[in-house]
């Protein structure tokens, strides 16, 4: 870290990636309870990406997310209860109910529902781009997605044009080492995926995506050029998934040592030794930080329990504005 | 009042939707190039003098400019985006049918995707891949509406609702009936030209329009197929037939109304449609009135449809394909 942070900035990254582990835990025991229904992409393990950029976004910028939404919409500012309702296929939900854990989203805090079709949310972060460049509105728009993403034909598309109009917009790519179960050293040629910035003529910069602080820096520094008219930045966030892809997944295609290392590498734990090492934060000041965050999640269990189920005709709403 | 042809009063139209509504642009392919065409067609022809900021030429990227118009009409612009020829849309097949789509429904009536798509269709002497009319592979698709327009009155009015409606409409022009001139000028072109007239006039969606009134039996047909019918139509007139003949105009939603009203009269329905019969829009329209309006119908419904092939190149085989006069007068004799 070369530069000096405030405590309050630095505990505040702390809160949010133990709020997305957390979240996350909680979801999956619901899951294997039999208590939620559908299915679940979880991101334990990658929680520095999304906090470390929406850290770098205004309220008014947007992203646009995954199959592997939560952490993404938690980090920029989605709430507990309206995410867990959600999940539950709840009226309260951010969705009321009609996205689900791949959909998840909601505008009002700048997150485009999720999309669930891998490397489809590209042009939406670059169509958002183009509506705020062509109004003069200093705003950005942020497209995560997965290494598996980047070798769809519309992650060129849309690189190409977003360099070509030198579009507002930040390419974030977790590289997790993984595309669902089959490792990025079977489905890409490159050394890295940052690397194919360099044919768009725009930045390109591989960074480690467990650092929190370093995912921070790069995603300002993204941020900042794109908002003063200099374009997009493909940036490639290396980090790993040290939970299954889906549901039950028990990721046995990850070599044990690797997980092993993963575990010992991955952001939350990590950056909470780096607070207490360099005194910036005490033990006892995390501890009840995951405490209030445990309360939060249990509370939003609870009320989205009791929340109430949508009337099943429910679902002709919402299709149209001007319905038919 | 003025009279102009689909080319020329979309253009008009198009400009006039932008002047008074900033954002509104349009996207996509060679729509704005100075000494190009203006789109494939001409429609756009010239745009970029005026609208020099609104009007963003792209690459040869379906899907990517077809995602970033969806994108821009999420974060509150208007995109007209318009593909070359409506058979390139299945390159950006993903992005129409799972965002355009169903970004309203999935984020639970929270955002709006005012977009218009545009994009030409006919089997126009081009082979299989730059012949299908695309409308029947949305018609299934929930989250879009879809326009036909026959003529440039239907033209005008229809792009003036959908510019200005907060849903995804999708429009689909007909290669033969633009009126393009030319280099991009058509051989086998109908006149679909129109008086316009100067008021701000809209033509709502889901309203058809009965071209011709009759007692014997009702031809329904969009686009060329339309005008198809209307041929027919005096041919049977000839023959002491009357036919009515009625443009739906809008498939999404569909004039049922309309539609019942006439086969209240006549007892009779032939369908025309230009694509395959094979799951097509005349087999919707077909099993709607089967289940709902059976009790009116003297006869069983009739499909005249273009062969499960694709369109084939050489003229005498496409002429074949495509669903003529004498068919359509063979049909309608069958069932009276």
């Amino acid at each position: 870290m070369q530069k000096t942070y405030s405590k309050e900035f630095l505990l505040e990254l702390y809160r949010k990636m133990a709020l997305i582990r957390h979240f996350e835990e909680r979801v999956k025991f619901l899951f294997l309870e039999g208590i939620m229904p559908g299915t679940i992409h979880q991101c334990q393990g990658q929680e520095a990406t999304a906090v470390g950029v929406c850290a770098a976004l205004n309220e008014n910028d947007v992203v646009a997310s995954t199959h592997r939404p939560h952490g993404h919409c938690l980090a920029k500012g989605l709430s507990v209860d309206s995410m867990m309702a959600e999940l539950f296929g709840k009226v309260t939900g951010c969705c009321k109910g009609k996205g689900g854990s791949m959909h998840m989203g909601d505008l009002a805090v700048g997150v485009i529902p999720a999309i669930a079709i891998v490397g489809g949310n590209l042009p939406l972060a670059a169509g958002s781009a183009l509506a705020f460049k062509m109004r003069n509105e200093k705003r950005v728009a942020v497209s995560f997605m997965g290494d598996g993403a980047t070798n769809e034909g519309v992650f060129h598309e849309t690189l190409n044009m977003a360099a070509l109009w030198q579009l507002p917009v930040v390419f974030v790519v977790e590289n997790n080492l993984y595309g669902a179960s089959t490792p990025v050293s079977m489905t890409v040629r490159t050394k890295s995926i940052a690397e194919r910035a360099s044919i768009y003529n725009m930045p390109g910069k591989r960074v480690d995506g467990n650092d929190v602080v370093a995912v921070y820096e790069a995603a300002k520094e993204a941020v900042e050029l794109a908002k003063s008219g200099g374009g997009p930045t493909l940036l490639e966030l290396m980090t790993y998934r040290i939970t299954g892809h889906s549901r039950r997944d028990p990721a046995l295609y990850q070599p044990e040592a690797e997980r092993k290392a993963a575990k010992v590498n991955e952001p939350v734990g990590r950056f909470g030794k780096y607070l207490i090492d360099s005194k910036i934060a005490q033990q006892s000041e995390l501890d009840a930080i995951t405490e209030q965050i445990d309360q939060e999640i249990e509370a939003s269990v609870t009320a989205a329990m009791a929340a109430p189920e949508p009337k099943p005709e429910d679902a002709l709403e919402d299709n149209f504005v001007e319905s038919i | 009042m003025k009279r102009l042809s689909i080319a020329e009063a979309l253009r008009e139209t198009i400009s006039q939707e932008m002047r008074r509504d900033k954002r509104v642009f349009c996207i996509g392919e060679d729509i704005a190039i100075p000494g190009g065409w203006g789109g494939a067609f001409t429609v756009t022809l010239g745009m970029e003098k005026e609208f020099a900021d609104r009007m963003i030429n792209t690459p040869i990227a379906e899907a990517g400019f077809m995602g970033i118009a969806c994108g821009a009409a999420v974060m509150g612009m208007r995109p007209i985006a318009d593909v070359q020829y409506s058979d390139f849309l299945f390159c950006a097949m993903d992005q129409v049918c799972n965002n355009v789509a169903k970004l309203r429904y999935m984020s639970g009536g929270k955002l709006t995707v005012p977009m218009v798509i545009r994009a030409p269709v006919g089997v126009t002497g081009r082979g299989s891949q730059h012949a299908q009319n695309m409308e029947t592979f949305f018609m299934p698709l929930p989250g879009v509406k879809i326009a036909c327009p026959a003529t440039a009155y239907d033209a005008v009015g229809l792009l003036r609702t959908a510019v200005r409606s907060d849903d995804p409409v999708m429009i689909f022009e007909h290669k033969l009936l633009y009126g393009s001139k030319g280099a991009r000028a058509e051989s086998g072109a109908v006149d679909a030209s129109s008086d316009i007239p100067d008021e701000d006039y809209t033509v709502p969606l889901g309203k058809a329009v009965v071209r011709k009134e009759g007692k014997d039996v009702t031809i329904i047909g969009t686009l060329l197929m339309m005008h198809r019918a209307m041929q027919a139509a005096a041919e049977l007139e000839k023959q002491g037939i009357s036919a009515e003949v009625i443009d739906p105009r809008t498939l999404v939603p569909f004039d049922w109304e309309t539609v019942r009203n006439s086969i209240s009269k006549t007892g009779r329905v032939v369908i025309i449609e230009e694509s395959p019969k094979q799951g097509g829009i005349g087999a919707e329209i077909a099993a709607t009135i089967a289940e709902e309006m059976s009790e009116l119908l003297k006869s069983p419904v009739k499909r005249v449809a273009a062969p499960n092939t694709p369109a084939p190149f050489s003229p005498p085989m496409e002429k074949f394909y495509i669903p003529d006069v004498n068919r359509i007068c063979a049909a309608v004799q069958g069932l009276i």
